[in-house]
């Protein structure tokens, strides 16, 4: 008998347990041609913000030891024409999705949150943890206090559930995800990309124009797994674990530690495939091991 | 359609010591390869990005593109030390090609600088008319691709910075030359951005339509990640579009430099 692959996610039924994570997987059109989307566990799109967003100059990308480092800052066509052009080219895929939301104030992730609710997406994640913009983003995942006014301010407004994206870039992520949950989250995402830097050698500048940006892909995967299983310890509400999952083993390892869903993002740049090979490995490895469900993951792991 | 797909290396032939020549079998996507169209490929498990490598010559029949590529990193080391027979990884064709159509009759004029003559030599390759190249290289050792640009062009000008090699001196200069004394369609152009700009500049003061071809770090190659941005001029004032997806290819006057 194949495992049984779906999991119910704050009330939303995810056919596996595989998104793809914001920001890597555009709108979805692209990977469309690679396969179809109706595969998926659910797509979380790239940020939006309530207004179109021209991002960063460029260089936004550098490539690390088993990983990248990118400082889009948010280029999107704007919460309205997400809703008008994009979302109906989702809708025709039975798979979820996921909002990924932005703002520089308080009353602007109210007013997406309130807006977003009224359109077909399934759920809501705020992205309070965006380290490649000046105002807003990380700069409202980083304090406890802020974060829980950000939250149950957004809270009142979400009439989907409200997942909060946390950021690696503070001292104790616990803290923060308490804060989250308090404010009435219904659930958490981790990790958003670390704080990273590289430095061309013979021009001495920075590789990226930003001069900063986002560590994400395989060599952040450790740190993600430790905050996953922290953040599990510290709240009751069901978590999205992602960071440098690129294979079914990585995901396992993710659920193990405490993860509900899994997303798949920067590896999707050396394999378009890689969320499907994610699911595929995940399945794979509960028949090995003979289990019945891929619920029986979710912080399955044997402590020392 | 952008596919995700093994290659064979058919044939590898070295053009200096820092610059290779790839034959690389392809089966059936050799038929969607077209001049300013690129590949991306994946250097090794150890290399998360893939590196765009743009094509400079297919053969449909045969089921191969030719692609030429210079020792710039890691990646490309990496590449360089692949033998005939190994499989690579490759995602393609990527992006918009050169318009090659509809020059009323005019010669077309092709500005090619170092690496990026490859796509040059294509895009004159599959042009007809009696189509002028200007060529620029750092100096004789990087010269490449001449005996096959004297085939397929009228005229062909081959620079170098240093002069170790044909004309002493910068490709915009060879162009401005050029245009002074003749009348031309169109100018296609792909090189280091200082050359594309200066060319770009060219097309404007005597007219003429110019199409470049750009370059920028890239992630996903199929224009999901938003990284490979390049500023071009909108209705709205600037705003980025992609190299991967909307590119490599733009019209010049859009292109802010
Ligand atoms: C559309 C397009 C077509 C290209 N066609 C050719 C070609 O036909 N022949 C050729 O030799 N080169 C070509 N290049 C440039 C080639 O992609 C880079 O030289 C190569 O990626 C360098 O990789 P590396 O690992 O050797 O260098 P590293 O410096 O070690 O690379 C580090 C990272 O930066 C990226 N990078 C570095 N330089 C460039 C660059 N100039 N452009 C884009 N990304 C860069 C790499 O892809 C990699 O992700 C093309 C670039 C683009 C964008
Ligand atoms: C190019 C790029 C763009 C991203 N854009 C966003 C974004 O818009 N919103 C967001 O919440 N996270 C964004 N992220 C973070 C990812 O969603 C994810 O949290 C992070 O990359 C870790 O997962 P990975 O290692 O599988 O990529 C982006 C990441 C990358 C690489």
């Amino acid at each position: 008998m194949k495992p049984t692959m779906n999991v119910e996610f704050c009330g939303v039924e995810f056919k596996n347990p595989v998104l793809t994570a914001s920001g890597t997987f555009g709108f979805g059109r692209e990977y469309s041609s690679f396969y179809d989307l109706s595969e998926l566990g659910g797509i979380c799109i790239k940020g939006i913000t309530p207004k179109k967003r021209i991002g960063n100059p460029p260089p936004r990308i550098a490539e690390t030891p088993m990983g990248i480092l990118n400082s889009v800052g948010l280029q999107n066509p704007g919460i309205d024409a997400f809703i008008s052009e994009e979302l109906p080219f989702l809708k025709q895929f039975d798979t979820r999705v996921i909002a990924n939301i932005s703002g520089n104030t308080v009353s602007e992730y109210c007013e997406m949150a309130e807006k977003i609710s009224d359109s077909q997406v399934d759920l809501i994640e705020m992205n309070i943890s965006c380290p490649n913009v000046k105002a807003g983003g990380m700069a409202f995942g980083t304090s406890s206090s802020m974060v829980f006014d950000v939250v149950s301010e957004t809270k009142k407004y979400a009439k989907k559930p409200l997942v909060v994206k946390l950021s690696p870039n503070v001292t104790d992520i616990t803290e923060i995800a308490v804060a989250a949950e308090n404010a009435g989250a219904s659930g958490l995402s981790l990790i958003n990309t670390i704080l990273g830097m590289r430095i061309d050698i013979k021009t001495k500048r920075p590789i990226l124009h930003q001069n900063t940006g986002g560590l994400s892909g395989p060599a952040v995967l450790p740190i993600a797994i430790r905050m996953v299983y922290q953040v599990k310890k510290a709240v009751k509400i069901p978590l999205i674990g992602m960071g440098g999952i690129s294979c079914g083993n990585d995901a396992v390892e993710m659920m193990l530690a405490g993860a509900s869903l899994v997303s798949v993002g920067t590896a999707c740049f050396s394999n378009p495939m890689a969320p499907i090979e994610v699911r595929d490995g995940i399945q794979k490895y509960l028949e090995d091991c003979k289990r019945s469900s891929v619920h029986d993951l979710c912080g399955g792991l044997i402590e020392y | 359609m952008i596919k995700d797909f093994s290659a064979q290396i058919k044939k590898i032939s070295a053009l200096s010591d820092t610059t290779f020549d790839f034959e690389l079998f392809v089966g059936e996507t050799a038929k969607e390869a077209a001049p300013g169209r690129f590949v991306s490929i994946s250097c090794g498990d150890q290399r998360i990005l893939r590196r765009p490598i743009s094509i400079c010559d297919a053969s449909p029949s045969e089921g191969t593109i030719r692609i030429i590529f210079e020792i710039r990193g890691e990646g490309t080391k990496w590449l360089s030390e692949q033998k005939v027979g190994g499989i690579l990884k490759v995602l393609g064709p990527v992006g918009n090609g050169f318009k090659l159509g509809g020059l009323c009759d005019l010669p077309a004029l092709f500005v090619a600088g170092g690496i990026g003559t490859p796509p040059i030599y294509y895009a004159a390759k599959n042009t007809p008319g009696k189509n002028d190249l200007v060529a620029g290289f750092r100096n004789k050792s990087a010269v490449i691709l001449e005996e096959d640009m004297l085939h397929i062009a009228n005229a062909v000008m081959v620079c170098t910075d240093d002069g170790s090699y044909g004309i002493h001196g910068l490709v915009t200069t060879e162009v401005e030359k050029l245009l002074l004394k003749q009348q031309y369609g169109a100018i296609f152009a792909c090189g280091p951005r200082a050359m594309l700009k200066a060319t770009a500049e060219l097309a404007e003061q005597y007219h003429i339509p110019c199409q470049v071809s750009l370059e920028e770090r890239m992630g996903c190659s199929v224009g999901a990640c938003l990284v490979c941005a390049c500023a071009i001029k909108g209705k709205d004032g600037m705003e980025y579009k992609h190299v991967c997806k909307d590119g490599p290819v733009f019209d010049a006057k859009d292109v802010q430099f």
